[in-house]
């Protein structure tokens, strides 16, 4: 019995054919946007996180003045910082495991017939360990080139392509304003940055050479400081506060004139960001559902009069209400069915390709899959059924004559 | 001792609606037929001529008096009850056909085979055999839509013999062909009354077409006014 019912629910949607693919787009529409778009923006969140962690949360940033976020180095009316005191915390504070100096600036490197224009970037090797750079090929700098500032750099991966394309560039010679530079090594890629910007976009040289044959003065943007494991980055903070207030002799009750970044507290900004984004997406999805959702209901409300007249027939012939309506139950649960599936695998599939194009991690969630189907084959369930429900319990006559 | 009649009703009235907007559509009907019997139904239209075969055909429930099936008090049966009545003695032809859109005419007659349990083939074989009755085993595969009208109303009788009913009950069964096609519908009907014993009860409103029934009642607001047989000379 159930499976004549099957049967004759099947035979129904085959003979309805566009109204029964009309149900199931809408709950394919419905479903396919929740989850792709769901995926993609937990992805998208995964990824924040995930860098985050790679910048790593036991590192600080210590900049002139007070209102790092907007102004940034160079750009404050703070005095800016000196090598030595980069060496003062790194090494008069034990909670301190690594402090590098840096100093950056825009400007066009050329080789040959190619020019590209990115971050020049003043350093010593402090900062590879501590932002975890690895050479690829070649060196780091000798202690020699550091102290003398021999004009030697090291090319970040997007740099490399951009000048050398194919070409070897170890032992070549690229010119950065009037400075000639000797390539001694390149640095593996780390890829695309949270917000997309190019973490390989740039070229380090010894500090001493940058400052004197690129900035022309001794000073120093930032220090980029590794914390000792086990210590929290709010001790740490507090520790370097008070050693810079004393290297920069800032008295009781005056402001500082410099800042200390918690990676943590990019991280939560960050998050914050991509929590409004999945908020967002998920906002523009529920829309998606609710009108797939609205779809199947037209179809179902549209086709109500042809339906009923049908459910009248049935009765007429000597079909039981019950029968009649587990026939339209049926046809309703297959529809969803079909529609559901065809959702998943096409929202995951349109969830994988925009994790691709923004190189984020696919992370599909089960339970939006799931809720996405449920809500849509309810609608399917509830605006198939229901309906028919009334119709199988009206006088066989008053469902015959519906108009 | 008196055979049990096949309907019997008895001050069946169907009343719509309540208090100012009341409608009386049958107002104490008694009537009796007996199995075998072609009944033809008259009067003027919102005479409750309709009313009263959707009462017999156990397609609408009376409001009050009692009818009794072979016996049997319908008024008691449940819904499911009377499913099962109409699907095993009843069968119907409306005026509007009510085939099944986009069904072949060969579906349309097992429809009512598929609620008997009957199996597949069983099914395919009855309704082949009602077709063929009707002369349309050549439209088996056809849909409605490509039917003409008297063929669609003969794939509807088809539909109402295949289950190998007690009575027909047929609603202005030519109330949309033509003089032509009506008769052939009329002569149709009347060789299963006479040949196969069949109880016709037909509701119509053209004189010519009550001609073929053996007895006619007249109805007048809703009760039976004249029971006479039909007058060979018309």
């Amino acid at each position: 019995m159930l499976w004549e019912t099957v049967k004759l629910a099947l035979q129904a949607i085959l003979r309805n054919a566009l109204r029964s693919f009309l149900t199931v787009l809408g709950v394919v529409i419905g479903v396919a946007a929740v989850i792709a778009m769901v995926t993609v923006g937990q992805g998208s969140a995964r990824q924040v996180t995930a860098d985050v962690e790679k910048l790593g949360s036991n590192v600080l940033m210590v900049m002139p003045g007070q209102d790092a976020m907007q102004g940034g180095p160079g750009s404050s009316v703070a005095p800016l910082f000196s090598l030595r005191d980069n060496d003062r915390v790194q090494d008069q504070l034990s909670v301190v495991d690594i402090a590098a100096p840096l100093s950056a600036t825009r400007a066009r490197a050329v080789f040959g017939n190619e020019n590209h224009r990115t971050d020049v970037t003043g350093t010593d090797n402090r900062y590879f360990s501590a932002a975890g750079w690895e050479v690829e090929r070649g060196r780091i700098f000798e202690p020699s080139e550091l102290q003398s500032g021999k004009p030697v750099c090291i090319l970040g991966e997007t740099v490399r392509k951009e000048l050398f394309g194919t070409a070897d560039p170890l032992g070549e010679t690229i010119r950065i304003k009037t400075l000639s530079c000797e390539v001694i090594g390149l640095l593996r890629s780390k890829g695309a940055s949270t917000f997309g910007s190019d973490q390989d976009d740039f070229v380090i040289m010894p500090l001493k050479t940058y400052q004197r044959r690129v900035a022309g003065n001794s000073d120093v943007s930032f220090f980029y400081v590794a914390v000792h494991d086990g210590v929290s980055t709010e001790r740490a903070k507090q520790e370097i506060e008070r050693l810079m207030r004393e290297i920069r002799r800032i008295g009781q009750g005056e402001e500082d004139d410099f800042t200390v970044m918690d990676m943590k507290q990019i991280a939560t900004m960050l998050s914050g960001i991509t929590d409004i984004l999945t908020g967002l997406l998920s906002a523009v999805a529920a829309v998606s559902l609710l009108v797939g959702g609205i779809g199947i209901m037209n179809i179902m409300l549209v086709s109500v009069t042809e339906r009923t007249r049908e459910i009248g027939i049935r009765l007429a012939v000597g079909a039981q209400a019950h029968q009649v309506m587990s026939q339209f139950l049926v046809e309703a649960i297959v529809l969803s069915l079909i529609g559901g599936l065809i959702g998943i695998v096409l929202g995951l599939i349109l969830g994988l390709v925009g994790a691709n194009a923004l190189s984020v991690p696919f992370m599909p969630d089960p339970k939006i899959v799931l809720l996405a189907f449920g809500f849509s084959a309810a609608v399917g369930v509830i605006f198939g059924y229901f309906p028919a429900r009334r119709a199988a319990r009206l006088n066989p006559i008053d469902a015959l004559r519906h108009e | 001792m008196a055979e049990t009649p096949l309907i019997q009703l008895k001050g069946i009235s169907r009343i719509y609606g309540a208090g100012e907007t009341e409608v009386r559509a049958l107002d104490g009907v008694d009537l009796t037929i007996r199995e075998g019997e072609f009944v033809a139904i008259m009067g003027p239209s919102g005479s409750g001529k309709s009313t009263a075969m959707n009462v017999i055909g156990c397609l609408d429930a009376p409001t009050g008096g009692e009818y009794f099936f072979s016996g049997v008090e319908v008024d008691n049966l449940s819904a499911d009850q009377r499913a099962l009545l109409r699907r095993h003695y009843l069968g119907f032809v409306f005026q509007g056909y009510n085939l099944l859109p986009r069904t072949s005419a060969l579906d349309n007659v097992i429809l009512p085979l598929i609620y008997k349990g009957l199996s597949r083939a069983e099914r395919e074989a009855l309704a082949m055999q009602a077709l063929e009755k009707m002369g349309l085993s050549d439209r088996a595969g056809h849909d409605p839509s490509e039917l003409s009208g008297g063929q669609q109303q003969r794939v509807a009788i088809a539909r109402a013999l295949a289950g190998r009913p007690r009575v027909v009950l047929a609603d202005e069964p030519t109330g949309n062909l033509d003089t032509k096609k009506s008769a052939e519908i009329m002569e149709v009907l009347q060789h299963l009354n006479r040949s196969e014993g069949l109880t016709i009860i037909m509701v119509t409103h053209e004189k010519d077409m009550a001609q073929y029934a053996d007895r006619l009642i007249w109805m007048v607001d809703g009760r039976v006014e004249r029971d006479a047989p039909t007058r060979k000379v018309g």
